[in-house]
């Protein structure tokens, strides 16, 4: 299977503000995600899942090592990416200034398409994720779980090969997450999106990823595992058991 | 309620300009009218200005070179802001510089401006432009600097071009700084280039407030300061729907 994402022994270190020293975030991580999967990445907070997800939208470079989306390298390749990569963030981060239907079109009027199929395109997301009714009203007048919609549609109107998102639900109520996820999951699967999922919740990562990867600090594989739609409950919570032990595991080490 | 409030606003104000319109017509009644001209003169004069399309042309004239100036300044700030933001080095150059310029009095710029410039209308925008830039620049410059990050990654991630990026999240971020700086500069401009043009200038509302003072007459003074003032008024209401338009996203609660 081709592979859309691709670390090869990546290492991220950053200038420490108070030695000098350097502060390993990425070290020699490496990993695929093949075409049409949702991984998800579990992590505690500060296992470096966030500057992973820099490295891969292109934000910043690697220290060493490479990191490829499609064979390019996200960070040089500026022009490649355009429209390739949708990314979810953990809030939702919409343009005040624009109505809900103003923010879904961004993506597409950066890609210079046609106003008519863009102003269709947006609708028909918005529609998807129950919000045709407020295609007109302004961020602050939307509840958080409209926003994080909106912010979904956004990602998903300029129909990106690979999907990024970096614990878009974890803002929200249990009941409006949970809708989410699963429309979320539903939307990739249509489409046949690649989806890299970052999580600091297990059952989020049980309920949407087709792969699971653990992190320990500083970012490094520590445990993965393959879910299918065979995997029944029982082995979930297995594998539920099992990641806890390695995040607790890590824990003892430190 | 909420336009109950607004009018309650209004009927006060103009209550307290009618106040004060019967404090000097009071005054006017003891003490000769060199020095309290009743009001009747006053509205009589304003009147005249406004009715006389020569008087008026000094009106004119004064508003042209108070938004000439300021837009000079806005356009040469904008751009001296875009550059300090993308150099450390030359922020730490310019800056002091422009600092520096901040602490030099109008009037002393408009003895400058006659020794350097011949032509009058080049000397009141020098004056206008060297005593509003700073202001401008450190104004957008600072609207810059407090853009939000997170919107500036979450564009950057569908990878536009510059100018797009300029279109699409630089000037919406930057259009509630841009009015309040034009707010700011418009008062000061507004007083600097009454300065301008009391030395040295031959039309405008400066040169007509040099003649009052010559004519002694206190009821012209007053009528074409008023002028200033209007102007100032209007710009400041365009100001104010401008923004209501450009910020009509914002909450009203966060408005006002």
């Amino acid at each position: 299977m081709t592979n859309v994402v691709e670390f090869t022994s990546v290492r991220k270190t950053f200038r420490s503000q108070t030695d000098g020293g350097d502060f390993v975030a990425v070290d020699d991580l490496t990993f695929n995600v093949a075409k049409g999967e949702i991984v998800a990445v579990l992590g505690k907070t500060g296992c470096g899942k966030s500057t992973m997800f820099n490295l891969l939208s292109g934000l910043i470079a690697p220290t060493s090592g490479t990191v490829r989306t499609n064979g390019h390298d996200p960070f040089t390749d500026f022009e490649y990416f355009r429209g390739r990569i949708g990314i979810v963030f953990q809030n939702d981060r919409l343009m005040p200034w624009r109505t809900a239907l103003d923010n879904v079109l961004l993506g597409l009027e950066i890609l210079d398409r046609p106003r008519q199929e863009s102003v269709e395109i947006a609708k028909g997301w918005l529609a998807r994720l129950g919000l045709s009714a407020h295609e007109n009203d302004y961020p602050h007048a939307l509840s958080g779980g409209m926003r994080q919609r909106v912010s979904l549609a956004r990602a998903f109107a300029v129909q990106p090969e690979l999907l990024l998102c970096d614990e878009p639900f974890s803002a929200l109520d249990e009941m409006t997450a949970r809708d989410l996820r699963a429309e979320f999951v539903r939307i990739t699967k249509q489409n046949h999106n690649t989806a890299l999922f970052i999580t600091h919740s297990i059952n989020e990562a049980l309920e949407i990823g087709d792969r699971i990867v653990v992190f320990h600090r500083p970012a490094k594989i520590a445990f993965e595992a393959r879910l299918t739609k065979d995997t029944s409950e029982q082995e979930k919570v297995q594998l539920r058991e099992k990641i806890i032990e390695v995040l607790a595991g890590e824990k003892r080490m430190a | 309620m909420m336009s109950f409030g607004i009018n309650k606003r209004a009927v006060q104000a103009v209550a307290s300009l009618v106040g004060l319109a019967a404090i000097w017509q009071i005054a006017s009644l003891f003490f000769p009218p060199f020095l309290f001209p009743p009001v009747t003169a006053i509205a009589k004069y304003v009147w005249e200005i406004l009715t006389s399309w020569e008087m008026f042309l000094d009106v004119l004239m004064t508003s042209g070179r108070i938004f000439g100036g300021l837009m000079g300044a806005f356009v040469v700030g904008g751009f001296l802001a875009l550059l300090l933001y993308s150099s450390r080095t030359l922020e730490n150059y310019i800056s002091p510089i422009l600092t520096f310029l901040q602490g030099i009095p109008a009037l002393s710029w408009v003895v400058i401006a006659i020794i350097w410039f011949h032509g009058v209308e080049f000397r009141i925008f020098f004056i206008m432009l060297m005593t509003t830039l700073p202001a401008f620049t450190f104004q957008i410059l600072g609207a810059i600097r407090s853009m939000s990050k997170d919107l500036y990654e979450m564009t950057l991630s569908f990878r536009p071009r510059r100018m797009q990026l300029f279109r699409m999240l630089y000037l919406p971020t930057l259009i509630p700084d841009i009015i309040t700086a034009w707010r700011v500069n418009l008062g000061n401009a507004a007083r600097v280039v009454v300065v301008a043009e009391l030395v040295g200038a031959t039309g405008g509302v400066g040169y007509q407030l040099l003649r009052q003072q010559q004519l002694f007459d206190m009821a012209g003074a007053i009528a074409w300061t008023l002028q200033l003032v209007l102007f100032v008024l209007v710009m400041q209401q365009i100001l104010t729907f401008l923004e209501n338009h450009f910020l009509r996203y914002r909450a009203v609660s966060e408005r006002a």
